[in-house]
């Protein structure tokens, strides 16, 4: 037993050095000629830097909002609202924040409301939101801003990601990236 | 057809056609045949034996293999309690997280060294980056030493009667070099053009366009969120794992991080065709656990896109499913289908949680978990399917009053109460468990997100996934304190160790046995029957033991919604 624990100590030590080591700078240094060596997809707009991947808050009438978020969209934690599809309490939630936005939204119907602007992402980060999201805020924002909605449909024509290679996965509009465009129509 | 659908088609079909290389591979690298990678990788094991002072060619029985195999893991505690008690004050620590609690730090180090990840902290706030990457070590070795278990159960399979078995660490030192790291370097490239980040800097400070303050988190995440899913072992970096935008940033790494936890699994089974020269024994294993994985699966990635009924009322376009929980850019198919295939394999990395999952999908979770060998985890969800072939050989020899053989060897009383012990020990664990934590609401109870029956599912998951060295969570749960760290951290070691142990122990008893040759009297276990045999075995174990758990959790909450 005891020459076996021995063994077992050096080649532990061995493999640490291997594996939490040389491999993680192996895998650190494919980081250095990768996008932004590494340190996570960044845009710009007016001098200010932001995470495309990371989802902001956007509550102000006059951009497109995203989703609710159990963490407040601070990306120094993460996290979802973990509450059960029955809990009563939640459903309560849900119900409010359709009654908000239909105040907020007096020219929507209620069956217009995708569900994912009403329903918490699972990371509280999510930087998406569906098409029909961005849609149904449409005459929101071009009251708001007093702008032509043609010129927001295109915007949201022009941001819409397509499903992967065209046939794998959901469509979807990153939120961010929309209200950057939007902010520089004119 | 709809792109949600084909989107999980092709992250199952993908799978399975490049696991089938991998399979011959593996073979390979286990029968020590000639590989492409052997210029790579055989200075580096030359001098990993060296400077450990192992003989690679001395052979071993099964017990020297299982004394070597906790060994090893001692030493991987002791140190690993030293590294997440004192992470405070060491190194590569720029968000200066504190140390861990006792409770935690146990919990944490056993659940990474059984290939768990139960994670009772968030990644963000409970670990330093010198913490990570000893986990993220853990995480290469546990895979290895599951992989390095079934190798042995391989050699015994073997038609020739032997007391020894290869050498453990010649086993163990190959699956992570040969199998588990080229894998990982491909993943983790991957992930880095796509947005995952690998930095040693800390928190990074960010106005929103809307002008609030708030703070990134960061970190060599691409290496780590690799290997967690190489290895079948789950453990997120951050706290939301791979729902979080910068650890899977885009359906592409979605569909590869996908194929990266399923493709082992797979290509063991694989594997052991080609090892033993039966491949159609492989295609009967993967025909059950294919069957038994589209049962689960097809209703919960119909459940899921079906959305909430509760919500669906009142009123709004359910059209994209039940959206709780999850992130737009994967959907409801690609959710729900990850939810399965996490919870059969052992990984439990989620990209959506699965607390706000529904009723049916989490009932699919936990049964995947109790079943726990359909694929299964790196190495032991071979393992765990061979004591249900060993059940379903000893059944059915009895039912048409043959011998029960299984490969040229007899199986005896002897195998079969081991057998039995490790197939019963896994409900035992589980129901014991949720039975003390209901019994004592302060313990139980009191941690609850959620009321009612799904309060009771989210007490009836964390054991279930603890037993099935799983590691994904109805997060709602407070699980960070004494009653929940130390409970499931000795489920776990219990629910690890035997489980090899067990099989392991069978394989080397009949692999001493005297070699029978095949002849019209025996029992065909390559034929489809045997396989709808096993498959039957399996269903009654699980379906007997913890239907009425089920019935009392995620079963009463579907006829409260629906």
């Amino acid at each position: 037993m005891k020459n076996y624990i021995v063994i077992g100590i050096k080649l532990t030590l061995a493999t640490i050095v291997f594996f939490a080591g040389i491999y993680t700078l192996f895998i650190f240094g494919i980081a250095q000629i990768a996008p932004n060596q590494g340190k996570g997809i960044v845009v710009e707009s007016n001098g200010k830097k932001f995470y495309k991947n990371i989802g902001q808050s956007f509550t102000d009438a006059k951009y497109f909002n995203s989703r609710p978020s159990a963490v407040g969209y601070n990306a120094a934690g993460s996290g979802g609202s973990n509450k059960g599809p029955s809990n009563p309490e939640y459903l309560a939630e849900v119900q409010k924040r359709i009654d908000t936005f239909l105040i907020q939204n007096p020219d929507i119907k209620a069956n217009e409301i995708p569900a994912d602007l009403v329903t918490a992402s699972g990371s509280g980060l999510d930087p998406n939101i569906s098409v029909q999201g961005a849609k149904v805020q449409i005459k929101r924002i071009a009251k708001t801003r007093n702008i032509e909605e043609s010129k927001l449909e295109k915007l949201i024509a022009e941001n819409t990601e397509k499903p992967l290679l065209g046939v794998f996965g959901p469509e979807k509009i990153n939120v961010l990236q929309l209200n950057i465009g939007l902010d520089k129509l004119k | 057809m709809n792109t949600e659908i084909i989107g999980i088609i092709a992250m199952f079909v993908l799978t399975l056609i490049l696991a089938i290389p991998l399979g011959r591979y593996i073979a390979k690298v286990y029968l020590g045949q000639k590989t492409f990678l052997d210029p790579v990788f055989v200075p580096i094991e030359t001098l990993f034996y060296k400077v450990s002072g192992i003989d690679a060619k001395k052979e071993m029985n099964w017990k020297q293999h299982m004394v070597a195999l906790l060994a090893i893991n001692v030493v991987w505690f002791a140190l690993g309690m030293i590294v997440l008690l004192c992470q405070g004050w060491l190194p590569l620590n720029p968000d200066n997280n504190p140390n861990m609690t006792p409770d935690l730090a146990f919990n944490t180090i056993i659940s990474f060294l059984v290939n768990c990840n139960l994670q009772h902290y968030s990644g963000e706030t409970g670990v330093s980056y010198l913490s990570q990457l000893f986990l993220m070590f853990l995480q290469f070795v546990s895979a290895g030493i599951g992989l390095a278990a079934a190798a042995v159960l391989f050699n015994a399979l073997k038609e020739r009667t032997t007391e020894t078995l290869g050498n453990f660490y010649n086993y163990f030192i190959k699956s992570c070099t040969r199998i588990l790291l080229p894998i990982s370097v491909i993943v983790a490239t991957v992930l880095l053009f796509n947005g995952t980040p690998m930095t040693f800097e800390g928190k990074q400070e960010m106005t929103t366009l809307q002008g609030d303050a708030v703070q990134v988190s960061t970190g060599p995440v691409a290496a780590f969120t690799a290997i967690k899913h190489v290895g079948t072992n789950g453990g997120g970096f951050f706290g939301t794992n791979s729902a979080h935008p910068l650890e899977n940033p885009n359906y592409l790494t979605n569909i590869v991080e996908m194929i990266a936890q399923m493709i082992v699994p797979f290509a063991m089974v694989f594997a052991l065709g080609f090892y033993l020269n039966r491949r159609k024994l492989s295609w009967m294993i993967f025909g059950v656990m294919t069957i038994g994985f589209l049962a689960l699966t097809i209703p919960t990635v119909i459940t899921e896109m079906n959305g909430n009924p509760a919500i669906t009322q009142m009123g709004i376009d359910t059209t994209a499913g039940a959206t709780e929980g999850k992130e737009v850019r994967f959907g409801a198919a690609a959710s729900g289908y990850w939810s399965i295939a996490t919870t059969v394999i052992s990984t439990g990395s989620v990209n959506s949680m699965h607390d706000s999952a529904m009723p049916l999908s989490g009932m699919n979770q936990l049964l995947a978990m109790m079943v726990n060998c359909f694929y299964g985890g790196c190495g032991v969800g071979i393992l765990n399917f061979y004591i249900f072939i060993i059940l379903a050989v000893f059944i059915s020899g009895l039912m048409v009053g043959r011998t029960p053989e299984f490969l040229g060897k007899k199986i005896e009383a002897r195998e079969m109460k081991i057998a039995m012990i490790i197939a019963l020990l896994h409900p035992f664990l589980i129901l014991v468990g949720v039975a003390l934590s209901t019994a004592f609401p302060e313990q139980g109870a009191s941690t609850l997100n959620n009321p009612g029956f799904h309060g009771f599912s989210e007490i009836l998951y964390e054991f279930t996934s603890s037993a099935a060295n799983n590691g994904s969570g109805f997060e709602g749960l407070g699980d960070n304190n004494p009653w929940w760290n130390i409970t499931t951290g000795i489920v776990l070691l219990l629910s690890r160790f035997l489980p090899i142990i067990g099989p392991v122990a069978i394989a080397g008893i009949l692999a001493s046995k005297k070699h029978i040759p095949e002849s019209a009297g025996t029992l065909k276990t390559d034929t489809s029957t045997f396989g709808l045999m096993v498959f039957a075995v399996i269903f009654i174990i699980a379906a007997l033991s913890f239907f009425p758990s089920l019935t009392l959790g995620p079963i009463a909450e579907y006829f409260t919604l629906y």
